[in-house]
C-alpha cells in the first residue's frame, strides 16, 4: 500500500493524450466546484453539463493514455496519483473560478479553442483519438455557444457586468497563447498526421473571439504577453490547492477502492 | 429530492367559497379526476399544494449542498462523474416542482425568496452535515430510499402538474437510490476502515431519515384534509413502516447493523423500531439542526453572489427588446 506518485513513462503520445486528458480533467473540476452555488438554477445545470461532458472526455483520454503505455496505470491512477509537477494541464484552466464573468470567459477562451482543435482532430490518423475528438467537438460547439451568449449579456448587460466582463478577459488574455504552442515532443505526432499543429487554428480563434467581444462591447487587450509552462508542469499555485482537494481520498486511504 | 410532512393546510376557507363548486371540485376527486391550473380549486386545495411543492422545491434546491459537498474529492472519476450528474438531477428536480408550483399562481421568485427569508421550510434531513464518502452512499440509498416510499403515491396526487414532474422525478429517485447502494456495496465489501466508514454513515443517518416521514399520526394535526384530497394517500406512519420493512434486508444484505437494538419483527413479518427522539426533529425544524445556518448561509450567498448576474441578463434583454422595437419602426 502506497500513497507514493505513479510513474508515467511519457513517450510523446502518452504525454500528448495526458496533456488533453489533464485540460478536461481541471476544467471539468472546476466547473464541478460550481455546483450549487451559481447565480440561477439554470445556469447551475449549464455548469454541471458542461463539467460532465469535460469529465467524460477526461476519462476517455485517460483511458487511452493507459492503453497506450501499456503499464498498470488507469484512468484514476493518471488522476489521482500524479502530482503537480506531473500534471500537463494548460494554465489557463487551473485558474480559479473567480466570479461568474471569470468563468465563463476562461470556458469561453478554451472551448472556442477546444472546438476548431477538436473538430480539426476528427481527421487524426489515430482512430481513438479522432473518435473522442468527434464526441468533444459537439460538446465544444455547445460551450462556445453557451459561453458566447454569456459573454455578450455581461459585456453589454449592466454597468456591473461589462466591468466585470472586461477585467476577467484583462486577467485571462495572457493564458491564451498557451493553447496555440507546440514543443519537439508533439512536433513528431503532428508531422505523422496523429495530431494537428494548434497554430494554424490562431486566425480562427482570434476572429470568433474578437466578433464575440466586440458584440459585447468589450476589448481585448494590448498586453500580447502570454504565460506558458501548464505543458511541461510548471503551474501556477492554484493547482496544488485544487489537487489538494481531489486527490483528498485515494491520498488518505491507499489501495481502497471505492 | 424530497418532501417531509408537508401534508399540513391552513384553516378552513370554506365560507368564503362558493359551497356547490367546492361540493362539485370534491366530486371530481372522489372520481381519480386530475385538477388542471385553469379549473377552479378552493382557496385552500391552492395553498397546501403551493406550499407543499415550493417546500418540496427547496428541499430538492438546498438537497444539493450535502451532496455538493463531495463532488470536489469523489474518490474515483466515475464517482465524480456520477456525483455531478445526480446533483444535477436534484437541480433539474427543484426548476420542474417550481414550474408547477408557478402553476398555481405564485412566482418562483417569490417562493425563493421565502426560503431565502427563512420563512419556507424544506426537508430537515439536509441539516445534517456529510462528513465522509459513506455519508454520500447513505444519502443515496436512504435518504432517496425514504424520498421514493413518499413520492411514489405522489405521482397519483389529485393535483395533475405535481402529479406528472413526481412521475420523472421518481424515475431518477429510484437511479440515485441504487447508485448509493451501490456506493454501499462497494465500501462493505473494501477494507475494514471502509466498512467502519459505512456502519458510522448508517449510525449518524438512521434516525433523521426515520423523521423524514414526519410526525407520528397521533400527532399529525392535517392530515385529513389533504387525504380527502387526494394529496396524500398514505399515513406518516404507514410510510416509515413500509420504507423500514423495505430497508432492514438491504441493511443485512450490506452486513451493517442498524443502530436501533430494540428493534424487533412482529408476527405479521413487520420490523418494529424502537422510539423517535421527536425533540430533536423538533429542534432540526426550529432551526436548531447542525447544519441549519450553513445551508441557508449558502444559498444566500449564492443568491446574492448571482444578482448582478440575474441583472445583466435582464439589462440586456430588454436593450435587445428596444433595439428590435427601433429597428421594426424605422
Amino acid at each position: 500500500m502506497t500513497v507514493a506518485n505513479i510513474q508515467v513513462s511519457e513517450t510523446p503520445l502518452v504525454l500528448y493524450t495526458l496533456r488533453r486528458a489533464d485540460d478536461a480533467l481541471i476544467l471539468g473540476h472546476r466547473l464541478s466546484e460550481w455546483c450549487g452555488h451559481a447565480p440561477m438554477m439554470e445556469e447551475d445545470m449549464a455548469l454541471a453539463n458542461m463539467g460532465l461532458d469535460l469529465l467524460g472526455q477526461a476519462r476517455e483520454l485517460y483511458s487511452y493514455a493507459a492503453k497506450v503505455e501499456g503499464r498498470d496505470n488507469d484512468e484514476d491512477k493518471f488522476a489521482y496519483l500524479r502530482d503537480v509537477r506531473q500534471y500537463r494541464n494548460l494554465l489557463l484552466l487551473e485558474q480559479p473560478n473567480g466570479d461568474f464573468a471569470r468563468t465563463m470567459v476562461r470556458q469561453f477562451f478554451y472551448a472556442t479553442f477546444a472546438d476548431l482543435y477538436w473538430r480539426a482532430m476528427m481527421r487524426s490518423t489515430d482512430a481513438t483519438l479522432a473518435a473522442i475528438a468527434a464526441k468533444s467537438e459537439k460538446e465544444s460547439a455547445y460551450h462556445v455557444r453557451h459561453t458566447s451568449e454569456w459573454i455578450v449579456r455581461l459585456g453589454d448587460g449592466t454597468e456591473e457586468s461589462h466591468a466585470r466582463a472586461q477585467s476577467a478577459i484583462d486577467e485571462l488574455w495572457a493564458f491564451t497563447g498557451e493553447m496555440f504552442a507546440v514543443d519537439d515532443s508533439e512536433r513528431g505526432l503532428i508531422d505523422a498526421g496523429i495530431a494537428i499543429d494548434p497554430a494554424t487554428l490562431h486566425p480562427q480563434w482570434l476572429k470568433t473571439v474578437t466578433g464575440v467581444v466586440g458584440e459585447a462591447t468589450l476589448a481585448l487587450p494590448k498586453n500580447d504577453w502570454m504565460q506558458q509552462g501548464g505543458r511541461s508542469g510548471r503551474h501556477s499555485e492554484h493547482l496544488g490547492h485544487l489537487l489538494g482537494e481531489l486527490q483528498s481520498m485515494p491520498r488518505t486511504f491507499p489501495g481502497a477502492t471505492w | 429530492m424530497y418532501t417531509q410532512a408537508l401534508n399540513s393546510s391552513e384553516g378552513e376557507d370554506r365560507n368564503v367559497e362558493d359551497a356547490a363548486r367546492a361540493a362539485q371540485f370534491q366530486a371530481r376527486i372522489d372520481a381519480e379526476e386530475r385538477i388542471e391550473p385553469n379549473d377552479w380549486m378552493p382557496a385552500a386545495y391552492r395553498k397546501t399544494l403551493t406550499r407543499q411543492i415550493s417546500q418540496h422545491a427547496h428541499s430538492e434546491i438546498v438537497g444539493m449542498l450535502p451532496e455538493g459537498n463531495w463532488i470536489t474529492r469523489a474518490p474515483s472519476l466515475r464517482r465524480k462523474a456520477a456525483l455531478l450528474a445526480k446533483v444535477q438531477d436534484e437541480c433539474g428536480h427543484g426548476l420542474y416542482l417550481y414550474a408547477a408550483a408557478e402553476t398555481l399562481g405564485t412566482s418562483r421568485e417569490e417562493l425563493v425568496d421565502l426560503m431565502l427569508a427563512g420563512k419556507a421550510k424544506y426537508s430537515s434531513i439536509f441539516n445534517y452535515p456529510t462528513l465522509t464518502w459513506a455519508d454520500i452512499g447513505t444519502i443515496g440509498w436512504l435518504v432517496d430510499g425514504a424520498a421514493i416510499m413518499n413520492q411514489i403515491p405522489l405521482c397519483r396526487c389529485s393535483y395533475g402538474p405535481y402529479a406528472r414532474a413526481m412521475i420523472r422525478v421518481c424515475k431518477e429517485e429510484s437511479f440515485h437510490q441504487r447508485q448509493g447502494f451501490e456506493i454501499m456495496l462497494t465500501l462493505c465489501r473494501g477494507t475494514d476502515e471502509q466498512k467502519a466508514m459505512a456502519q458510522d454513515a448508517l449510525n449518524r443517518w438512521w434516525w433523521p431519515v426515520l423523521m423524514m416521514f414526519g410526525p407520528p399520526d397521533q400527532a399529525s394535526q392535517h392530515s385529513d384534509t389533504s387525504t380527502k384530497w387526494k394529496i396524500k394517500r398514505f399515513s406518516n406512519d404507514e410510510l416509515r413502516q413500509k420504507f423500514v420493512d423495505a430497508t432492514v434486508p438491504q441493511a443485512q444484505y450490506l452486513g451493517l447493523t442498524i443502530p436501533d437494538p430494540g428493534m424487533k419483527q412482529n408476527e405479521a413479518g413487520n420490523w418494529e423500531y424502537s422510539a423517535i427522539d421527536w425533540e430533536e426533529f423538533k429542534q432540526v425544524l426550529a432551526g436548531n439542526g447542525p447544519c441549519n445556518r450553513d445551508r441557508l448561509a449558502a444559498r444566500r450567498k449564492a443568491h446574492e453572489d448571482g444578482a448582478w448576474v440575474r441583472e445583466a441578463a435582464m439589462a440586456y434583454a430588454e436593450k435587445r427588446r428596444q433595439r428590435s422595437a427601433l429597428q421594426a419602426a424605422e
